[in-house]
This record gives C-alpha cells, structure tokens and sequence, in this order.
C-alpha cells in the first residue's frame, strides 16, 4: 500500500505507516478469524444432515405424532417421545431452578465482599473443579450416596403431602428427584463462573454509587448489584439449561429410563439424551432410525432454547444498559 | 516549641460566621500505612458552598468522602479525628454509616448512573427512603433542577447508560437531590461536562444552597469564585519523602484569592490565574 501521507513524514520523523508485513498479518489474522467460524458453521450443517439423513424414514414414518405419542414399543415398532421431551424439559428447569439460586448465592457470596479475595479465588477453584468430574462419577454417586439420602425424606414427603402433585408417588430408587438434583450440581459450576465474572464486571463506581445513596449491603447487592449483572446472569442459566438438556450419561444411570409422564419428583421418567444412550447400543435399524428423529427433537429443543434465551438477554441488554 | 512541631504546618483554624453543619477535624487519614491528610479542620458551613481546591493527591476527595463515610468501602482507609454532625461524631462506633448517607448526599467525578431507566434512576433514593408522595412529581422537579428535564422527559424509560456523560453526570446529580439531603458532597461534578452544562449545574449549587449545604471539590478556580462563599486550599507536603495533604488555609473566598495569608496559596493561585 502506498503511503498517501508521505508529505507529512517532513514534519514527523517517527510516525509512519504500518508495514506491508504488519497489512499481510493482518489479512492473514482475519483469513483463519473468517476460515474457523466459517468450518464451525459446516461442522454443525454436517452433522445435522447425517442426523437428519439418518433419522428422514422415521420422520416421514411417524411425523408429528412422534412428539404427540407416548409409547416407545420396538417389537410393534411404535416409536414417540413426548415423555422423554417431558422428562428432558422437567429435569432441567428443575436444575436450572436450584443451580441457579445456588449458582447466583454462591456468585453474590464470592464478589461482594463477603470474603476475602484468596479466599473468593480458592472457592471459586473448587466451584469450578465441579465441572471437571465426569459424568459418570456423579451417576455412581447418585446411586450410591444421593438416592439412599434422599429415599426416608421422600417416604415422609410422600405420605404426609401426597396429595401435593409434587409429592405424588414415593421414591423406589433411581427418579426424578436425583436426577435432577444431580443436574443441579452439573451446571452450578458454570452458573456461578459466568455469574461471579458478570459480577466482577461491574465497575467499583456502581457499587460506590448504591452505597452514596445510602443503601445497605443488601440493597445494594438486589436493587442494584444484582440488575446490573442481570444480562450476564441471563446467559450464565442460558447456558446451564443448555448443559443440562443435553446431559446423558449422569441421567441415563439416575432417571430410571421409564416412559411416563408425571408431576411426582419421584417417579422415575426419562429424557432424550438418556434415551438415545440407553437404546442406542441395542438398537435395530428402525430403532436406530427413530433415535436419530429423537436426537434431532432434542438439537431443536436446545435450539429454541438458546435463540429464546439469547433474545431476552439482548433485551435485558437494551432495557438496562441502552445499547442498541 | 520542640522541631517537629515547628516542622509540621497547621492552619489556623477557619472562624465561620453562620452556624456549622458539619464540622471535620481531621488528625490522620490513612490509607494502609500511607498518611494521605493529616492535621485539617474544615468546617462546613450551613447553607453555604464550600469549595476545596489544590493540585491533585493533595487529599481533596479523601477528605470530603470523610465526610459521609464513603471511603468506608476501602478497607484500608483509616480515619483518626471527628466528624461532628448535628452534634454527634459520625465516626463514632453506635453510628450506622448508611444513615449518615442518606442525611449526606454525594456526587462523584465520574458519573456512575445505575443500568435501569433514567425514571428509576432518579426515584431510587426516594424508594430506599419509602418515600410515600407524587413519586413522579418529585423526579420531575429533580430532573428539572439537575438541567436535565428538557432533554429526556420524552424517553424516562431509557436506560440512564444510553445517554452521553454529560448528560449521565446530570442524570447522576438528579438521582443526589432528589432525596433533598441536608448536605450535598459534589467531587469535581462537572469535570466531564461542556462549560453550559457546566453553568447550570453551578446556578443549580447556587439555588440549592438556598435550603441546603454544599461541599464542592473543584480543581477549576474560576469555579471556586463563581460559586464558593468559603474555599479551603489543600496542598501536599513532600518535604519528609511522604505525599501528605493539609489544609494551608481555608476562608471566604474572596480572602483566599485576593488577599491569602499564605505564601502557598499565593503561589498556586497566581500560577493558575498566570
Ligand atoms: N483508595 C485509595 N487507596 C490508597 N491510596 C489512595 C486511595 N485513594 C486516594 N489515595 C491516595 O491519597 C492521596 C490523596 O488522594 P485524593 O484524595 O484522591 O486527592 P485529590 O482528590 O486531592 O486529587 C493520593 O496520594 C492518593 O494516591
Ligand atoms: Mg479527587
């Protein structure tokens, strides 16, 4: 490129022009920036063509009543997944429920200077180490641990509120309740990660600002703290939903793989992903063809719920903070 | 008198006229182990504008957020003296620091509206407070107070982010007094405003003064003349290796730039108005 300025280079003996190395890296930066996204896009298209290419004899087959219908029978091969779309939905509000209150406390707790900043940085670690346990641990521990827990409150529950739909069936062994539970834990460590740096974003001048109101802590923290992080939190439950509608291994081994819809968190239900492990390995062709249809429900499931949840947060964005 | 008295200067203390809203003495102020002011009694006079000037880290915002207790939020932040308010040392241990803020309002350098609408923005002072009347009304008349009113009143549900820093510092002096604290803390309020917006906000000290006090950090002299009835004039001692603040002198403002007692504050005055 020529330097259209080479007049001014009289008047400064240092500025210049960028090199043509500096121009070739940042063409160069750009390609790869454009070349990456662009494989990511092709990525996903392949894999929801062979899916979808898979799964297109069980579609035309059943059609709609697949997400209207109840049974999953394969010697009739009558194939359909309301439950198990009911069971995916249920199990992951109810962990995103309590992984979020418990991901946005622990948040609220590590960076509003309830502790010291070490000792912010050290729980946030262990927080985080959550994540890193495999999937597989927490089913054994669900299995082992959570559901012996939980079995004597929930006979108690069960026969003092029965009438409460929630309360309406007892714990036999694996059911909703643990699995969710264990959901719960799954996505806290990203819940309160993506929280605490929501928090951690806002400028020491905000804080200053509740506080020359003369707020107290609290106020500070749920009128003005908590409304400010708002948009980041949003993201941080987007994507907590997001993992735990796609969870499988921890769910196949809790939820108790059976075909039913009900309130109770202690009937045992299903979910998608959990089906599509658990049937996968046995599966005969038509089987195999229905569960690509499943796989597929459950992409678009996860789909809506982050086009859904990536509006209300750009809205939250707009409203709160006013940019376009 | 032994050397080291000799060696410290300490001003003598300002006479006001009026009676005294808040009166600060200050021994030490401490950051960690740094000595940020030492040795200032500043008192702030009732319905009046009292204006601190100096060359920057010479302790001005340390001592007016002294005031109401801000810098409570720095951990580090020590302060050894008193604050006397209404005849009670805020500093004292039964004092809530909250309370003290609502009595004494505060408006910072930088603006820091809150990311809700310009409309809660304004009231939310007077919903901490339970204000129970024509909560429109009163936004309404701070806006109008903090020369604001024209340029939003068609779009209070924006968020108070959305509009341009000067605008946002005005929107942030509304949020101050919409309260109507006893007193208003102003530290540098108009250091990121064009010279109108700048004006207004100078007849709005001017009008508040009528019921309320005001202290006002200013690094802008022709500020200080304009609008302060007392200036206290803080400069930095760097003589014994530290950067401590103090106060020089502190008088009516007309004293202080055409006729200071110290040689000091002769100095820094001519150098700014040279
Ligand atoms: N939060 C803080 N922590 C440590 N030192 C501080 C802090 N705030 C101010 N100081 C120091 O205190 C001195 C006075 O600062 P400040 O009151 O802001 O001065 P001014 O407002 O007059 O420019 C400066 O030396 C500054 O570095
Ligand atoms: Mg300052």
């Amino acid at each position: 490129m020529s330097n259209l300025f080479r007049a001014a280079d009289a008047a400064s003996g240092i500025s210049g022009p960028p090199s043509s190395v500096e121009y070739a890296a940042d063409r160069i930066f750009r390609s790869i920036a454009f070349a990456s996204a662009f494989i990511i896009i092709l990525l996903v298209a392949y894999i929801l063509w062979e899916i979808g290419e898979k799964a297109m004899p069980a579609v035309t087959e059943y059609g709609l009543g697949f997400i209207t219908g109840t049974t999953w029978n394969v010697s009739k091969e009558e194939f359909s997944v309301l439950p198990e779309i009911w069971g995916t939905l249920y199990s992951s509000l109810l962990a995103l429920v309590l992984g979020g209150i418990f991901g946005i406390s622990i948040a609220i707790f590590l960076t509003q200077d309830f502790i010291h900043h070490r000792m912010a940085t050290i729980f946030r670690t262990i927080v985080e180490m959550l994540a890193a346990i495999p999937s597989v641990v927490y089913g054994l521990w669900g299995i082992y641990v959570l559901i012996p827990l939980l079995k004597p409150a929930a006979e108690w529950l069960h026969e003092t509120l029965g009438w409460f739909p929630l309360f309406g069936t007892d714990l036999a062994g694996p059911g909703m309740a643990p699995a969710a539970l264990v959901l719960a834990i799954m996505i806290l460590p990203t819940v309160a990660a993506i929280s605490v740096d929501a928090f951690r974003r806002i400028p020491y001048k905000v804080k200053e600002a509740a506080y020359g109101l003369g707020t107290t802590r609290w106020e500070a923290i749920l009128k003005v703290m908590l409304p400010t992080a708002s948009s980041g939190i949003l993201a941080a439950l987007v994507l907590g939903f997001g993992r735990a509608l796609g969870e499988t291994m921890a769910l196949a081994m809790l939820i108790g793989n059976s075909n039913q819809i009900s309130m109770s968190l202690f009937s045992p239900a299903n979910t998608l992903a959990s089906l599509l492990a658990s049937n996968f390995p046995e599966a005969g062709q038509v089987e195999v063809q229905a569960l690509m249809y499943a796989a597929l429900v459950l992409l678009a499931i996860t789909f809506l719920v982050n086009v859904v949840g990536l509006a209300v947060q750009q809205y939250t964005v707009r409203k709160f903070e006013g940019k376009k | 008198m032994n050397a080291i008295a000799e060696a410290l200067f300490v001003a003598e203390p300002f006479q006001a006229a009026g009676d005294i809203v808040i009166d600060c003495n200050v021994n030490n102020i401490f950051y960690g182990d740094f000595l940020a002011v030492r040795d200032s009694t500043v008192p702030i006079e009732k319905k009046k504008i009292t204006g601190f000037i100096g060359p920057s880290g010479c302790g001005k915002s340390t001592v007016l957020r002294s005031l109401n207790r801000m810098n409570d939020l720095i951990s580090a932040f020590r302060f050894e003296g008193s604050v006397m308010y209404h005849g009670q040392d805020i500093y004292a241990k039964k004092v809530d620091p909250v309370v003290v803020r609502r009595y004494i309002g505060m408006v910072f350098q930088q603006p820091n509206p809150f990311s809700m609408s310009i409309f809660d923005n304004v009231a939310f002072g007077l919903r901490l407070n339970r204000f129970k009347g024509d909560l429109e009304e009163r936004v309404e008349r701070a806006l109008k107070r903090a020369a604001l009113w024209k340029e939003v009143k068609d779009k209070l549900k924006n968020s108070g982010l959305s509009l341009s820093g000067g605008q946002q510092q005005r929107l942030c002096i509304a949020r101050a007094i919409a309260t109507e604290p006893d007193v208003l803390l102003m530290d540098e309020p108009c250091s990121a405003l064009d010279p109108i917006a700048t004006r207004q906000v100078e007849e709005l000290m001017l009008e508040l003064k009528q019921n309320y006090t005001v202290a006002l950090v200013t690094h802008n002299m022709q500020q200080a003349t304009r609008v302060a009835d007392t200036t206290a004039f803080f400069s930095v001692d760097i003589s014994r290796g530290g950067r401590t603040g103090y106060l020089v002198e502190m008088g009516p403002t007309r004293q202080i730039f055409e006729a200071p007692r110290e040689q000091l504050t002769k100095e820094y005055i001519s150098g700014e108005f040279s």
